[in-house]
């Protein structure tokens, strides 16, 4: 089991909508967000082009982060699942330098946090908060090894490209193009 | 100019000042219970749905509100059942937990007092003082000048109710600002070509069409719920879209094609693209034929309207105005040429909304699938009451015989009109209450409507945030969010007939209270308790549930309810049968007789509007996809995503004037005036030269709006300049061109 996203950049407007509904469901603090919109424009007036992505951690294969951690709080969990336990997390943010997508943040009480990918909701066959919410229907969630799964159909036809490949991470966030 | 209304920052006097200023969050005792829930994620802990309908914008998406055993609201979620949603609410649905939470709430009663000096204040008061005082004026004005001199300005679902107190008092001045300065434009049009308008939500079947065409309409910027997910099942068909739009806004960027117009001269291209499909014979003869009224003026009419013309004057090349002519015709009857919402631009928008129609017409897209569907509403029986008073004057008296006989609705600009004393005038209007819509944001030429409330004896402004206007009130009254009410039902025209149910969530906060308890109790006191002969709103829900089959205690439990179609006619012209429209002719008039008979061109014509002077550039305005209007900017949920606005510039523009990404500037109009703050400069390639645009509903001027106030320029202050329609009175607020400051103005008169 490989658990991952897509999102489909010709359909997302940016709205944020992911934002909030992954502070409210799992009570991000005001001022912190554990996934975001990106808006990358591209060429010059009137040849423009713009992507709009909804970002969080990129759930890696081959993560820093949990490298990293001189406690062992950040781990892979079932399904791939970059977690962090926050009972075990000193707050030393190691895996926030680490991060080439910036995905973590120091939370006020003390520990790192990021997206779980709602493994809360997902143990319970749910999608996270934030692809059920998506207006425009952008997010695609499930499981790599299962070919039926909406992130497997939705990666078949489509090209897809992950961010900082370079960095040599294997993260599991596919943006369709 | 010095009245005795002077705005108060909601500073209170004495005692007030200490309660005021607190931020309670303890409605039920918070203890270390409240604590331990709130740190388990919201789907994890035990939860208790409650239905509701957003009231964060006028989409009125219906979804469940989710509180725990503290009874905390933890989210709102979609009702899967709802057309409105179908699930999933925007940004601001889901956020529109912030404004229940929101710490800057109006919390009590206020009355204007004065201090020995002069200045003004606001006491706190109970709802009993509140309330004797808003009726002693409101009867004083009754016996002394007539009814008809009470005006309501108002928005939103709560809105009807205190509609009802106003006319059943007997005045028939009650108005939205979603009429003149907003869609009118387009009903009249509409109506005048179909006989009947739009709607809202609007009956466009973005679902299924295959050529989407979008006229300054930001889809995805604005989020009309169905309509953005519809945009997004659009692309998933591999359905063409054509955005047409100074600035590559979000949906431009979705699209095949984005032809960035020279604002303004939309009529040109729209001509032109009708010109394209009449001459090349690309239009739906069938339909032309049994259908519409006036093809053959028409064709003459827009015999010179050629792509090589409309280049000169729109700057959209002949070859793309003709593709993309040839895509619509291509796709027809399945295209639609969306009609748009905000519509109040150059002052021809009547004529513009023509245009478009009359394109629609000729693509045979009306009534028909992936066009316009023909939508079907539950009409819901009133709970029975005493029939109104008639009003024996209105607020038209305040304008010549004849003038605005298109209008179906109030204007608010026209209340303005009726409000300042004018020899001429018989009567005037004398007091105001303002539900829910902040005046100094929604209405342009701020310097009328301060005059207008400058004269008036009374303003009660009924709002649940301390918006700019209630700084000029002389009474507030505090209404509860709608988390915390229960409201009317909402019944509105879809695919499918739906009913959703707002129930409250929570005991109103504070010293709040619900628009049906404030209508009854000043309804009581005014001896109109006959026009509420009921307990509460639940009994006159459950009353109109069960005339139609269900009842309050089903709607508790589903929140919405489908209904079958009375008809199969979602689509009633597919198949060309024998219909009559409800216009003069009975026909699609291409060629208006209603324009014509009251003096209006009959035919849209192209007319050339000012342009800015060498250094000025035109403000355009639009929305941000996580706020609506200007109501949303306190949020903490939404403020979280976009806190203030920015001024987007061109990088040329932005190089010539030394002005940097990032660079906070002051904005100056044609008229001198300069915004009250400073805004950021978002330097960008996705806009025109010649404009430059701004997110409304920023630059709040009231500091009891903690988290907004003073952040970015707001575009209703520079909006001095309005151009009207003169067949619907509406607003044209596009004509005003602005300029760019980069020192603090303020700071250089003090030197």
């Amino acid at each position: 089991m490989r658990y991952a996203m897509a999102i489909d950049t010709k359909k997302c407007v940016g709205c944020g909508d992911c934002v909030v509904a992954c502070q409210t469901e799992n009570n991000v603090p005001h001022g912190y967000c554990r996934d975001w919109i990106v808006e990358n424009v591209s060429g010059s007036y009137p040849s423009v082009q713009i992507e709009l992505r909804s970002e969080r951690c990129n759930h890696c294969d081959n993560a820093p982060c949990v490298r990293c951690c001189p406690t062992g709080a950040s781990h892979i969990a079932e399904g791939g699942i970059v977690l962090v336990t926050h009972d075990e997390c000193i707050g030393c943010g190691a895996c926030i330098e680490s991060c080439p997508y910036d995905a973590r943040y120091p939370h006020p009480e003390g520990y790192v946090d990021k997206c779980t990918f709602c493994k809360h909701r997902v143990d319970k066959g749910q999608n996270p908060a934030c692809v059920d919410v998506c207006p425009t229907n952008c997010l695609h969630f499930g499981d790599m090894d299962d070919s039926n799964s909406d992130v497997s159909k939705a990666l078949k036809n489509r090209k897809w490209k992950v961010l900082a490949p370079e960095a040599g991470t294997e993260p599991q966030l596919y943006f369709l193009t | 100019m010095t009245t005795r209304r002077d705005f108060i920052k909601i500073s209170t006097a004495g005692t007030g000042a200490a309660a005021l200023g607190l931020s309670v969050l303890n409605w039920n005792g918070v203890g270390k219970a409240f604590a331990e829930v709130e740190n388990i994620p919201a789907s994890n802990t035990e939860l208790t749905p409650y239905p509701t309908y957003c009231e964060v914008c006028f989409w009125k998406c219906a979804g469940w509100a989710y509180v725990d055993t503290n009874g905390k609201i933890r989210k709102i979620i979609g009702n899967e059942d709802d057309p409105h949603s179908n699930g999933r609410l925007c940004p601001r649905g889901t956020g529109g937990i912030g404004m229940y939470y929101d710490e800057d709430r109006l919390k009590t009663p206020l009355i204007r007092g004065k201090k020995p000096d002069g200045t003004s204040y606001f006491r706190e008061a109970s709802w009993e003082e509140a309330l004797d005082l808003v009726a002693e004026k409101m009867d004083k004005l009754r016996k002394e000048h007539g009814p008809e001199c009470l005006a309501l300005f108002s928005h939103g679902t709560g809105g009807k109710m205190i509609s009802h107190l106003v006319k059943a008092y007997g005045s028939p001045n009650i108005t939205a600002p979603s009429f003149a300065q907003c869609r009118g434009p387009r009903e009249v049009a509409f109506t005048a070509t179909y006989g009947e308008d739009v709607m809202s939500p609007e009956r466009t079947d973005i679902r299924d069409t295959k050529c989407l065409v979008l006229i300054g309409s930001h889809i995805g910027e604005n989020m009309h719920n169905n309509q953005i997910q519809e945009m997004s099942q659009a692309i998933d068909n591999g359905s063409t879209i054509i955005t047409v739009d100074p600035r590559l806004s979000t949906a431009a960027s979705h699209s095949k094609y984005w032809l960035p117009i020279k604002p303004a001269t939309d009529i040109a291209l729209l001509l032109a693209w009708i010109h394209v499909i009449i001459y090349e014979e690309l239009y739906d003869k069938d339909y032309v034929e049994k259908y519409t009224f006036g093809f053959e003026e028409l064709k003459e009419h827009v015999k010179n309207s050629t792509p090589e013309w409309a280049y000169g004057i729109t700057t959209i090349e002949p070859h793309i105005i003709r593709r993309t002519a040839h895509e619509m015709a291509a796709a027809a009857p399945r295209t639609l040429i969306h009609p748009g919402r905000h519509v109040t631009w150059y002052g021809d928008d009547t004529q513009r909304s023509r245009a478009i129609a009359i394109l629609n017409a000729i693509l045979g897209t009306w009534d028909r699938r992936g066009g316009f569907y023909n939508p079907e509403k539950v009409h819901l029986p009133s709970y029975p009451t005493p029939p109104y008073p008639k009003p024996k004057r209105s607020w038209k008296d305040a304008y010549p015989p004849g003038k605005y006989n298109l209008v179906n609705e109030v204007l608010s600009t026209g209340i303005c009109d009726a409000t300042i004393p004018n020899p001429d005038l018989s009567c005037h209007l004398r007091g105001w209450i303002v539900y829910g819509t902040n005046l100094m944001a929604s209405l342009p030429e701020q310097q009328k409507t301060l005059e207008a409330i400058a004269n008036l004896d009374f303003l009660v402004v009924i709002d649940t945030m301390p918006m700019d206007i209630v700084g000029y009130a002389d009474i507030v009254l505090p209404e509860c969010t709608y988390l915390e009410r229960y409201d009317y039902l909402r019944t509105s025209p879809h695919r499918e007939p739906a009913l959703a149910l707002r129930m409250p969530a929570s005991e109103p906060k504070y010293e709040t209270k619900p628009n049906w308890w404030i209508a009854k109790e000043l309804g009581k006191r005014l001896g109109l308790e006959d026009y509420f002969p009921w307990e509460n709103i639940e009994e006159v829900l459950d009353w109109q549930l069960k005339k139609i089959g269900s009842s309050l205690e089903e709607m508790q439990r589903i929140g919405v309810k489908k209904f079958k179609r009375k008809y199969d006619d979602l689509y009633p012209l597919d198949n060309l049968p024998d219909y009559e429209f409800n216009t003069n002719t009975g026909k699609i008039e291409l060629y208006s007789t209603e324009l014509d008979a009251e003096g209006f061109d009959p035919m849209p014509k192209y007319t050339h509007h000012p342009e800015p002077e060498e250094g000025y550039y035109r403000l355009n305005y639009g929305r941000a996809p996580m706020h609506t209007f200007s109501r949303t900017s306190n949020n903490h949920n939404l403020w979280d995503l976009m806190n203030e606005n920015s001024v987007w510039i061109n990088p040329k523009v932005a190089e010539l004037w030394e002005i940097k990404n990032g660079q906070y500037i002051w904005l100056k109009n044609q008229d001198g005036i300069i915004s009250s703050f400073s805004v950021k400069a978002r330097v960008t390639e996705r806009i025109r030269w010649d404009s430059v645009y701004l997110v409304h509903g920023f630059g709040h001027t009231n500091k009891k709006l903690t988290r907004a106030y003073g952040r970015g320029a707001s575009d209703s202050e520079l909006v001095t300049k309005i151009t009207m329609d003169p067949i619907m009175g509406g607003t044209g607020m596009r004509g005003n061109f602005v300029t760019f400051l980069k020192e603090d103005p303020r700071k250089e008169v003090k030197a």
